[in-house]
């Protein structure tokens, strides 16, 4: 084969596995536009119609709202107690550290299904199944290992001598954590927050099992609509998640790139 | 208050919350698979081992098993390598738009799975995309059936998995560079013997990790095989979600747990071995 033709091979397969990565995201936008109920291609006529059925959708604006509202609070209180942590577990010089440091990700490892069984079960007798309160909570436990990572990769790159000049020229420890440390890690809480935020805002496995009727999330609106239904309302709500989603992606990307936010 | 004390007191409250949230849902649920089953008269039994035999006694549950494991393999061997070439292709590019199409392989991730399965669905459903076209063109005279089951799970989950795997091979290729490749090929070396003997073996603690992470993803999933599969494709996440939230048999979905829990400890295990053979060869 000829350097051409591999080179072309080459691209058109990589062309291919991209088409094939974005495909449901790609199919999603374009049903949102068209108004029967199935898809067509190409759409026979657009409109916006899905979109303006989204707004007036009750459960889809309250799911959205509940959504939004977990994941800021969840993704608040995870990077307050992920940075925390960061600063225990890359500045402590005590025994057991690496010990610590293992168990903050080995949530991560936990497959989500089996936290959501028994996530369930801890929190019915506590009486949080069904509530905002219970849902914030599961959800500051799944992101806290990705915040503590992300800080602490931030944390043990600062380089010890820019404090070290701060203090030497007379700066009070809380005014080198708040004109030093904190200014240098605010890329890295930032993402930390971000990352919280999209696994908060996308989760629906841990909400299939203790969201309900009174604190619906909106994967788990998305969820129940789609078993009986596949209209091209839910997609335009689809689009919808996925701009919302594209915000946080973005700051992501630029403040620590996403590969290294989500990557191990 | 010595700076050790305090650096020991900063991971309190992450430590509560992570005890709350992980520890004690983890040791309620083994508590739980002991328990005996739900209609059985009270005060009878503390321990019980009714749940376990149930799994064990039962052929159903074997299947299960098998189901979820079978998936999961197939998934990973089909991931893996779709996803490689585009990690070959993100490594080396010099391109201007490099970064936006990492971004582009790694952001699917970030999008909720139900609406990406429901992109499947949309995809392959009995109107959709693929059935359409087929007919439009005159090449099927019926719709045929590709979504409802275990086809249209395993396609939507290796679409859902591939970012993963994307992060993980391209994690895993510190030691592969163009070099290598090119002065294999300047030996006189075939693409197909540099691929096989330069490419893949330095790539493997990738690949490796890869494949781990999407094999253990894609037996814990839960929204798409339960969405694909119609009602049709029995694994241990489907089953335990309704013997949680219909059968009200919560034993027994404990007892299901503690298995997915084994099945993917004894994995990580395999692979931290094979990990390690892979550094250190004697």
């Amino acid at each position: 084969m000829n350097p051409l033709a591999r080179t072309l091979v080459w691209r058109g397969l990589i062309t291919a596995l991209y088409v094939f990565l974005l495909a449901p995201i790609i199919v999603v936008a374009c049903v949102s536009f068209d108004t029967r109920p199935y898809l067509d291609f190409p759409p026979r006529s657009l409109s916006l119609g899905s979109y303006a059925g989204v707004v007036r959708n009750h459960v889809f604006f309250e799911a959205m709202l509940t959504s939004m509202l977990i994941g800021a609070i969840a993704a608040t209180c995870s990077v307050v107690l992920g940075t925390m942590a960061s600063f225990g577990l890359v500045r402590g010089r005590f025994r057991g550290r690496a010990v610590f440091a293992w168990f903050f990700l080995s949530p991560m490892l936990a497959p989500h299904i089996v936290l959501a069984v028994g996530l369930m079960m801890t929190l019915q007798p506590l009486g949080l199944l069904n509530t905002l309160s219970g849902l914030v909570l599961a959800h500051i436990g799944i992101t806290l290992p990705y915040t503590v990572r992300i800080v602490s990769m931030g944390l043990s790159r600062i380089d010890p001598a820019w404090e070290e000049a701060a203090r030497v020229h007379g700066a009070s420890g809380g005014k080198v954590l708040w004109h030093v440390t904190l200014p240098v890690l605010r890329p890295n809480m930032l993402a930390a927050g971000m990352i919280a935020f999209l696994i908060s805002f996308d989760e629906a496995v841990i909400a299939l099992f203790i969201a309900g009727r009174h604190a619906t999330t909106l994967p788990l609106a998305i969820y129940e609509y789609i078993q009986f239904r596949t209209d091209p309302q839910v997609a335009a709500l689809s689009v919808i998640v996925i701009v919302v989603s594209l915000l946080p992606i973005i700051v992501i990307e630029r403040s620590i790139s996403l590969r290294r936010a989500v990557g191990s | 208050m010595t700076t050790r004390l305090m650096h020991r007191m900063l991971l309190l409250p992450g430590l509560v919350a992570l005890v709350v949230t992980f520890c004690l849902p983890v040791a309620w649920l083994l508590h739980m698979s002991f328990m005996p089953e739900p209609d059985s008269p009270p005060g009878h039994a503390a321990i019980s081992f009714h749940a376990y035999a149930q799994v064990l006694e039962d052929g159903f549950y074997w299947w299960v098993v098998w189901q979820t494991v079978r998936i999961g393999l197939v998934v990973t061997c089909l991931t893996v390598p779709l996803s490689f070439p585009i990690a070959l292709f993100l490594s080396r590019s010099t391109s201007p738009w490099r970064g936006t199409l990492a971004a582009l392989a790694v952001a699917p991730l970030l999008t909720s799975t139900v609406i990406r399965t429901y992109g499947w669905m949309v995809i392959l459903g009995r109107h959709g995309l693929i059935n359409r076209t087929l007919l439009g063109l005159g090449v099927l005279s019926m719709p045929v059936r590709l979504d409802n089951g275990t086809f249209a799970t395993i396609v939507a989950l290796v679409e859902i998995l591939m970012p993963y795997a994307i992060i993980s091979i391209l994690g895993g290729m510190g030691r592969l560079t163009v070099e290598l490749e090119q002065a294999a090929a300047l030996l006189g070396a075939p693409l197909w013997k540099v691929f096989m003997r330069i490419t893949v073996p330095l790539a493997l603690p990738g690949l490796l990790t890869a494949s781990l992470l999407v094999f253990v993803l894609s037996i814990s999933s839960l929204v798409t095989p339960q969405l694909m599969g119609g009602g049709r494709v029995f694994v241990l996440s489907t089953e335990i979600f309704s013997q949680t939230t219909q059968a009200l048999n919560w034993p027994l979905a404990g007892a299901l747990s503690t298995l997915l829990l084994a099945l993917f400890g004894s994995v990580i295990v395999l692979y931290q071995r094979a990990a390690r053979r892979l550094e250190d060869p004697a």
